[in-house]
């Protein structure tokens, strides 16, 4: 028999301490549903993607009842739609979107990744006609998630692309001013892009991905931060080992979800993310661990270092409890979604600064910030240029997802509702980049190392 | 198929008749029970068998809840695997 303390602590982290499998997605290709007809494309892409997930939900669904087990969205990543829209013959890209959300609604899923393009060394054909056309996309769907890759450690950052993206961002968000800026949300721009991250925005599924595969992202930063509370004073070496045997517990049931998802659907297991994944709910917040170790306030001296040990932590732990890990795997840092940073950077301890210094050592980047609705797209592009070198020297995964809040200005208040949550408009930094970005070009490769 | 079905709360006369009682009457074999209390709080653990039950366990879960409902304790019917797949290696 399994020991009463294991029963019930894990009863425990469900209940009382917001432990959840956050994702099961699937991820299919739709190389095979290219066509020079983009109606013709839309008919494939519709009928694969209902035919291959017409199960997912209410797989997804037994599998939380039978265990016991809340798994919070069931979402789907498609292969970026510019490889389909570089072939058709037509200006009108955003009938893929329309299709994809139409699928999206009729499997009952969450969400829908892949409204994507890959651009880090330059534009190939497809890839300008669907950057140009993700603003609209992404206002006339509700599921839609797009993600741009706009540079990597392999080829440097395209600027031409960083320089587009500010202006996407900025439409994106002018579009849907009137259902709280939604469009920006919905949007990722990334520097080392993975291809199997099942969370959203920024999932598609990758070129060099099965034709469908299941990755699931697991959560939890509550176990994390209530197994630090009962902990109290050990000293740092504790609470790293801590926070990996945490770690371990809440991927080797993101495993076993992934592997029962994966017999049921007949579909290939992929990979476990590893993800703190935050949510506005009190007590599920990556903060509130960070303030657990010590730290009076998110945002304060000290906080880059608790997060690095946090979230090398979390992947040395999650790392044995699952055959494949893969994805975004780390801590996330998204501060509307996140009760801890909200409060944080509500009393000005949180600033978008501090969040840069930490995106170097969290899993992913700038995620769910407001700026003043007044920002310049150039501005826009200057955080991304910034938050792409971060990634391209440090060989990691960033992102900048922020959300212009137009008509609103700084301390002002966004509230989207839901799991993308609210928070306040942060201000950013004073000066003008416009010359740099209006250059254009692209930031060479960095050297990693000379190796003799 | 095993479940481990836990039922929580504060101690009172019958929780286990009415709980097995339930059960039985889904054909579900209980394989074993151990009971704790701590701290007030009344902990019993039953490991049970489906496998020769037509009921599934979200409707166990559901039955069972009621029965804890109607007792003032709370019921959790899960599969045995995420105990083992947690806390073994």
């Amino acid at each position: 028999m399994i020991e009463t303390k294991n029963i019930l602590e894990t009863i425990n982290m469900i209940e009382n301490e917001h432990l959840d499998v956050r994702t099961v997605t699937m991820g299919i290709s739709l190389l095979d549903c290219i066509d020079s007809d983009i109606d013709k494309a839309c008919d494939k892409v519709y009928d694969k993607i209902c035919r291959y997930a017409k199960d997912l939900v209410k797989t997804a669904e037994d599998i939380s009842k039978e265990y016991g087990i809340p798994i919070i969205n069931k979402r789907i990543a498609v292969t970026p739609i510019s490889m389909l829209a570089s072939v058709c013959q037509t200006q009108k890209i955003t009938k893929f979107a329309k299709v994809l959300d139409k699928a999206a609604e009729e499997l009952g899923v969450d969400f829908i990744g892949g409204y994507s393009a890959l651009v880090e060394k330059g534009f190939a054909s497809g890839d300008y006609a669907l950057i140009e056309s993700i603003p609209e996309a992404l206002s006339i769907t509700n599921k839609v998630c797009s993600s741009v890759n706009i540079g990597s450690t392999k080829a440097g950052i395209n600027m031409d692309a960083v320089k587009m993206m500010g202006k996407i961002v900025k439409e994106s968000a002018e579009l849907t001013k009137d259902r709280q800026c939604i469009g920006a949300a919905k949007l990722v721009v990334f520097c080392n892009a993975v291809q199997d991250n099942p969370f959203m925005a920024g999932a598609f599924h990758g070129v060099g991905e099965a034709d469908c595969v299941i990755n699931v992202g697991v959560s939890g930063p509550g176990v994390v931060r209530a197994a630090l509370a009962k902990a109290q004073d050990c000293d740092i070496t504790g609470v790293a080992d801590l926070v990996k045997k945490t770690a371990f517990k809440i991927t080797r049931m993101g495993q076993l979800v992934a592997q029962q998802a994966s017999k049921r659907l007949s579909v290939p297991f992929g990979i476990v993310d590893l993800s703190l994944a935050p949510t506005p709910a009190v007590g599920d917040s990556v903060a509130y661990i960070l303030e657990e170790m010590g730290l009076e306030v998110c945002g304060c001296h000290g906080t880059t270092a608790a997060l690095a040990l946090l979230n090398d932590a979390v992947k040395k732990g999650g790392v044995m409890a699952s055959s494949h890990v893969g994805g975004l795997s780390g801590a996330f840092i998204p501060v509307s979604e996140d009760a801890g940073m909200i409060h944080a950077a509500q009393i000005g301890a949180l600033d978008i600064t501090k969040l840069e210094a930490m995106t170097a050592v969290c899993s992913v980047g700038l995620d769910m910030i407001m700026v003043p609705g007044d920002i310049t797209p150039e501005t826009i592009s200057a955080i991304i240029a910034d938050e792409a070198a971060i990634g391209m020297v440090n060989t990691k995964t960033t992102a900048v997802r922020i959300i212009p809040a137009i008509g609103l200005k700084a301390g002002d208040e966004l509230n989207f509702g839901g799991l993308l949550g609210y928070g306040p408009v942060m201000p950013v930094r004073y000066g003008d980049p416009s010359k740099f970005i209006h250059r254009g070009g692209r930031i060479p490769a960095p050297l990693q190392s000379l190796k003799n | 198929m095993k479940t481990v079905i836990t039922v929580l709360g504060k101690d009172t006369v019958g929780i286990l008749a009415k709980v097995s009682a339930a059960c039985a009457e889904e054909g579900v074999n209980i394989i074993e029970v151990t009971q704790n209390i701590m701290q007030d709080l009344f902990a019993m653990i039953m490991l049970a068998d489906i496998k020769d039950s037509s009921v599934t366990v979200d409707d166990l879960s559901k039955k069972l809840n009621k029965v804890g409902e109607e007792m003032g304790v709370k019921v959790h019917v899960m599969h045995e695997d995420i105990f083992n797949s947690m806390h073994k290696i």
